[in-house]
């Protein structure tokens, strides 16, 4: 039972990260029709833009203080370079699949070796409050307490993300931009704010997730982030292209499901659910679990 | 002397997926009354609506109140004064009708209009909290008009406002519209000759790419031969008489 508990605890925390890279993803998905390839760099600069904030004000005490400014210095920094990205890269070639790909898998590799160069392809721990480390237990699992962290800050993530959709105006345009662009353009209404809006949370969300997965990870590397995006795809896509919720829920069954895989039938058999998984959700309900069938 | 147009159309070019659809589309609209823009299906009159609000590329001009709109972005061609009722409602399917109406609210004035379409519409209050996709296909064309009317825009372009309504939600949308055309100017797309002969002053009809006949609705009607060349309808029979439309009109 407890080792149950653990993996379902496991599971959550992974599914929080996996919640925060995809989130911005499906959004970008959903609304602007742009692959973001290099989704998962702006994941490992957050991890990095936190260990540098980190490492600068090793003065700040105590040390969850100090991790909770490198947390919001990572989030700002993930804005500002996915606000860029999109104003100077992808704002051009809106409609153009083909440039899209190429140029977002060039920033991404592009992105992952400037990293590598700076900061070498070891990985770089994020020194962490000992709170971190220790555990609660539950059922009697003992279950670290890292991993409850980084559910309950994507949980407060996703509930922010749902009010700011649900309780803004701007939150109002990118759901509607999501279902009919054209005609939120036909209303009046300038979209190309919302783009640069949209993927600027999208990087965000994407550094929140770094600098958590250097928790989760013991450790950030380059390439952490670029790893991930394959499963972050995957629950995009059973998720429902921009489906917030549909994300989250989405999250939860491919990180459980891996993890279950992983432990009871063999190392790599949870990586295989999930594929399997992806195909059964493409079969039975294309648009998602979430998402809104094509018109 | 007459007064300016509000639209005026000059050489318009537009092609989609290889085709040449528009090929030299010359009109004008005059201000403060319904012009038809009529036509078989598939000349492009859904397009020639399309261009004006710049979600298709064109090439010639398109002058609204003296100021060129090709090549302007189309939130920007919108907040001029232009509202668009698409072919098909295309409402929100996701939002509620509350949130659709808001969405569609951009100028200071919209909040006090709000009465206006709720006093047209006065289903839309009912259903406010009602996600627009579930309402049926009469009261989604409704959402639609009433998003057009809820600023105060010089010119409305009403793509289809019958299509595939019950005759008398048909009665209900073109009232609206004839409501609608003693404060604004509006460029009416509609296959149903007798909608469009009850709310047009002056017809534009297109054929081939081209405008075919441009004048009074009247004179249209008058020509039988004319009407059924261009249009493949007959107004001996009674179909086009002005006056509301019956049951027969939607077979």
């Amino acid at each position: 039972m407890s080792t149950f508990v653990l993996l379902v605890a496991t599971g959550l925390g992974l599914a929080g990260l996996y919640f925060l890279l995809a989130a911005g993803l499906s959004l970008i998905f959903g609304l602007m029709d742009v692959l973001n390839l290099a989704h998962g760099a702006f994941f490992a600069l957050g991890g990095y833009a936190a260990w540098t904030t980190m490492d600068a004000l090793e003065v700040l005490d105590p040390v969850g203080l100090r991790f909770l400014v490198a947390l919001l210095v990572a989030a700002v920094v993930g804005y500002l370079v996915g606000a860029v990205v999109e104003k100077v890269l992808i704002a051009r070639n809106y409609g153009d699949h083909l440039a899209q790909i190429l140029l977002t898998i060039g920033l991404g590799f592009a992105l992952v070796a400037l990293l590598g160069g700076v900061y070498t392809y070891d990985p770089r721990f994020l020194p962490q409050p000992d709170w971190f480390a220790e555990t609660t237990t539950l059922a009697g699992a003992r279950i670290p307490n890292s991993r409850i962290l980084i559910f309950v800050v994507a949980v407060l993530v996703l509930v922010g993300l749902l009010a700011f959709l649900n309780r803004t105006r701007h939150g109002l345009v990118i759901r509607a931009g999501v279902e009919n662009r054209a005609m939120v353009q036909a209303l009046g209404i300038d979209v190309a704010r919302s783009f640069t809006l949209v993927f600027g949370i999208g990087g965000a969300l994407a550094a929140v997730g770094g600098t958590l997965g250097a928790v989760f990870f013991n450790g950030i590397t380059p390439g952490l982030g670029t790893t991930q995006l394959i499963f972050a795809f995957i629950v995009v896509v059973i998720g429902g292209l921009g489906s917030v919720t549909g994300t989250a829920v989405a999250a939860v069954l491919v990180a459980l499901t891996q993890q279950f895989g992983n432990f009871y039938v063999a190392t790599g058999a949870g990586d295989v659910a999930v594929v399997a998984l992806l195909a059964l959700v493409l079969l039975v309900r294309p648009q998602g679990l979430l998402g809104k069938a094509a018109r | 002397m007459t007064a300016a147009p509000v639209l005026e159309v000059r050489d318009l070019h537009v092609h989609r997926g290889g085709a040449h659809i528009l090929q030299g589309v010359d009109f004008t609209v005059a201000p403060r009354q319904v012009t038809g823009l009529l036509g078989r299906n598939g000349v492009g009159k859904t397009t020639t609506l399309l261009a004006i609000l710049g979600l298709l590329p064109a090439t010639g001009s398109i002058t609204h109140a003296g100021e060129e709109l090709v090549g302007v972005d189309t939130h920007a061609i919108v907040q001029r004064g232009i509202g668009y009722v698409p072919e098909d409602r295309e409402v929100f399917s996701g939002l509620t009708v509350a949130e659709n109406l808001r969405l569609a609210a951009r100028t200071p004035e919209a909040a006090e209009r709000m009465d206006l379409v709720h006093d047209l519409f006065p289903i839309l209050a009912e259903r406010r909290a009602q996600a627009a996709g579930t309402l049926s296909g009469g009261q989604q064309q409704m959402l639609a008009i009433a998003r057009a009317l809820l600023n105060p825009n010089d010119l409305l372009l009403v793509d289809e406002p019958s299509k595939g309504l019950a005759p008398a939600v048909v009665i209900d949308v073109v009232e609206a519209l004839e409501r609608a055309a003693t404060e604004t100017t509006v460029l009416l797309v509609e296959q149903n000759l007798r909608v469009a002969a009850r709310l047009a002053t002056d017809v534009v009809v297109l054929d081939h790419g081209q405008v075919a006949h441009a004048g009074p609705m009247a004179d249209l009607l008058a020509d039988p031969g004319r009407t059924e060349r261009l249009l493949g309808v007959s107004t001996v029979s009674g179909g086009a008489t002005p006056q509301a439309p019956t049951q027969e009109d939607h077979g």
